[in-house]
């Protein structure tokens, strides 16, 4: 069955008081924001061909169950849950990269060879595969990798290092697309509202300030519901 | 195979549902003519739950909205791009021409950049300052009633300001500015740039009943599922059908040719149908072509007959010349007062809240033509690539670029809404040696001939988006911003991009008061076929600074009133 919600005259920020949520009022007096924004969180307006594409991605298999197991280690070691929040593992950040990895094939050699690299320099090392080492072990090894020279352009830098910038990428932006990561970097949108100007305290908080000459250009969000009228000189009436 | 061929006889077939076709349906259909629109994409409606993309987040798409598929990411709302498959183009003589084609009701309009300004007096008449290219054989008072019932009938906000050459309209009022827009301000005027509200169509203030008002979630690309922004659907095409208009949609039908009869008059199109693959004929007593600039030019150049041997309308042999794209160059900056910024709903309305109009005489330049500067920047909604190389700008702080663990995210946080960009949109000059013809070797997957493009940019260009980099540079340095990226060089065109790739391409079917140096006259009417117009952007004589799509919607209707009287005075 279809999830449908109905994003009721949700608003607010610095359109306080009596403007906001009006869409109960009685009579002709249209809401602020419109009562019928509606989203259906089956779809996300994919054609019919791009459903298939997906399908058939989702249909594939990329890591095998150790290289999984093993990715998940790394991304956990790049961005690992704190005491108040959720990290890549709870993001499911692996699961993303897979997808990602059959999504853009030219990612594949690096991501399947960094782990196998991984594993390799973990056994010269500590005689052990990296998924199963100690959490100082694999630090120590991605000490090695985790802070490129900068000087060097990106595709000129050893293959481990490329490797680990990449899972680095994906980790982070799997995790700040995610449920959580947006709740962790404090996006406050995608939701109906009415724009009406940056809050005071942030304009003080940056010394900047709306003149008035602009803010006489600008819309007065009370009046939002009246129809438009001009006069023959093109001066806004209503 | 047989052409199976309908018995109806249309007053109008409109060859396009984007903004052009969509006007056309609205005045003809209103006027009451029988009205057949032939678009090559499905249908679309913002409001379908199956085809919405607005109010989605990031994480409903498994690649949390890359662009492989869609070349800007899985929630653009155009069906297309500048490759399609089955739908290939070729380029000659190593043009780097890219073609962005939206196959879907209302095309190209569903995407873009809303940003909607009327040509100014010197913008028809630019041979007349420069003597470079032509002028329009018409000027600003032809077309001014034309813009006036565009922006009332479908709203665009903006501000009065008595620009000469930037004509105020009928504006809803402004959204004020965001947070890094205000430092642009501060930074434009050190340099005695102008900034004033940006002109958008979307509506910050009801204008009808039907339409809603936008409730600022930034994503008019995604297209507005309460009809708050403009597009040739929502706005132009299903108003039109409400009011009881004779229209007939035919979908997923890509117009192979325009067909003409022994006197060499038009009597229709046909057609592929994309569902079973077949030929279809429709016939009409009027065709317009709204089906952008270059796909007009084809449908035209491969329209031929014993009566149009070198194709329709093109015994000038001036179809697909003249071709031209604006230019387009960019650069952003990080600019540490942003830094680690108290998160709020920036969104607003999709693109920016103001810009810089042309400010500059050119007669103390190098270079001809002008450009206007849009910006962006923010607290946006996180998507795929929000993230990547997540603390890069501590090298401008003198930290460690790189590592791992807690420390990603409080550098992810603190860069959050730090960096801001601009981007020039210029006027490029029209050349007759820029152009689009059939290529004969090769055909798409409908078995229609494709185009081939033959494009360079001239010197005029380069020294412009040279001129755009060092106003930047300026700008953004003035923010107290850390400009990024080094400037392109002379070799790389000064970061000069691809024709085609600002898509506004126009010029292909230009308009003149010479039949042998132009395709249509100033009714865009072909010459040498006067039941034929066009009414997309391949008119246009000059491209100006500014985005075509106002232009195209007023000349629509300009062109579809002079249909409706020359049908009744029975002159076509």
């Amino acid at each position: 069955m279809d999830r449908r919600k109905s994003i009721k005259s949700i608003i607010l920020g610095s359109v306080a008081g009596g403007l906001a949520v009006n869409g109960c009022k009685p009579g002709k007096e249209k809401p602020l924001v419109e009562s019928t924004v509606e989203v259906n969180e089956k779809h996300f307006g994919r054609t019919p061909k791009e459903k298939e594409l997906i399908a058939e991605l989702n249909a594939k298999e990329f890591f095998n169950l150790h290289e999984k197991e093993s990715l998940g280690v790394l991304c956990n070691l790049v961005l690992p849950a704190n005491a108040t929040i959720g990290g890549a593992i709870e993001a499911e950040v692996p699961d993303f990269i897979e997808f990602m990895a059959k999504d853009i094939p030219e990612y594949q050699p690096t991501l399947r060879g960094g782990l196998m690299w991984l594993d390799h320099k973990s056994n010269a090392d500590f005689q052990a595969e990296f998924k199963t080492i100690t959490e100082i072990q694999q630090k120590e090894i991605l000490d090695t990798l985790a802070y490129p020279d900068i000087d060097v352009p990106e595709k000129e830098r050893p293959l481990e290092i490329q490797f680990f910038s990449l899972v680095r990428n994906l980790t982070l932006t799997g995790y700040y697309t995610s449920k959580i990561g947006i709740e962790d970097i404090g996006y406050k949108g995608n939701m109906p509202n009415v724009w009406d100007g940056v809050p005071e305290e942030v304009l003080a908080e940056y010394n900047v300030s709306y003149e008035e000459e602009w803010l006489a250009k600008c819309v007065d969000q009370s009046k939002r519901s009246i129809i438009a009228k001009w006069d023959e000189n093109g001066n806004l009436v209503t | 195979m047989q052409i199976k061929e309908s018995s109806k006889i249309y007053d109008v077939i409109i060859v396009g549902s984007g903004a052009g076709g969509g006007m056309a349906t609205k005045i003809l259909g209103d006027a009451g003519l029988k009205v057949a629109v032939v678009e090559a994409g499905p249908f679309f409606d913002p409001k379908s739950p199956e085809q919405q993309t607005q109010l989605k987040w990031p994480y409903e798409s498994p690649r949390r909205g890359a662009s492989t598929v869609r070349p800007f990411g899985d929630f653009d709302s155009a069906y297309g791009g500048w490759e399609i498959e089955g739908e290939p183009y070729t380029r000659k003589n190593g043009t780097k021409f890219d073609w962005f084609r939206s196959r879907m009701l209302g095309g190209r309009t569903n995407h873009w950049g809303r940003i909607s300004l009327r040509f100014g007096p010197d913008d028809f008449k630019k041979k007349n300052i420069d003597g470079l290219g032509d002028n329009w054989p018409i000027g600003y008072d032809d077309v001014k009633p034309y813009y006036d019932k565009v922006d009332k009938l479908i709203g665009v906000f903006g501000s009065k300001e008595g620009l000469r050459n930037d004509p105020d309209g009928f504006f809803l009022p402004a959204p004020k500015p965001r947070l890094h827009e205000l430092f642009y301000i501060k930074g434009a005027r050190k340099s005695n740039i102008p900034v004033i509200p940006s002109r958008m169509s979307m509506l910050t203030k009801r204008i009808n009943e039907e339409r809603g008002v936008c409730f600022y979630c930034g994503q008019c690309s995604r297209a507005c599922q309460v009809y708050a922004d403009f597009s040739s659907g929502t706005c132009l095409i299903f108003p039109a059908q409400k009011n009881g208009g004779q229209i007939d949609l035919f979908v997923n039908a890509m117009v192979r040719e325009v067909t003409t009869n022994d006197e060499g008059k038009a009597t229709g199109v046909s057609y592929i149908n994309k569902e079973d693959r077949k030929e279809y004929k429709l016939k009409g007593k009027v065709v317009i072509l709204a089906a952008s600039a270059c796909s007009s030019a084809r449908i035209l150049l491969n329209s031929k007959s014993k009566q149009h041997p070198n194709g329709l309308g093109n015994g000038s042999n001036i179809v697909g010349k003249y071709l031209h794209d604006s230019t387009g160059a960019s650069r952003s900056a990080f600019i540490p007062d942003l830094m680690n910024r108290k998160t709020y709903n920036e969104d607003g309305v999709g693109g920016m809240h103001v810009y810089t109009p042309w400010w500059l005489d050119n007669k103390n330049l190098d270079f001809p033509r002008g450009y206007h500067i849009e910006q962006w920047g923010g607290l946006g909604m996180p998507n795929y690539g929000f993230g990547f190389n997540p603390n890069d700008l501590n090298k401008y702080l003198g930290e460690k670029v790189g590592g791992y663990g807690e420390s990603l995210r409080t550098d992810v946080k603190k860069y959050y809404g730090s960096v801001v960009g601009v981007s020039g949109r210029g006027e490029s000059v029209a050349m007759k040696d820029n152009y689009c013809e059939i290529d004969p070797t090769v055909v798409d997957e409908f078995g229609i001939p494709v185009l081939s493009f033959h494009y360079k940019w001239s010197d005029f260009e380069v020294k412009q988006a040279k001129h755009m980099h060092e106003t930047f540079e300026e700008i953004l340095h003035n923010m107290g911003g850390h400009v990024l990226q080094e400037r392109p060089s002379k070799k790389e065109q000064y970061g000069l991009l691809a024709p085609g790739r600002i898509i506004h391409e126009v010029g292909t079917t230009r308009m003149g008061d010479d039949a042998k140096t132009s395709v249509v006259n100033q009714h865009q009417q072909l010459y040498e076929v006067d039941n034929v117009f066009i009414v997309d952007a391949g008119p246009f004589v000059s491209q100006a600074d500014k985005n075509p799509t106002w232009t195209i919607l007023a000349l629509s209707w300009r062109t579809s009133d002079y249909i409706i009287e020359q049908l009744k005075q029975q002159n076509i």
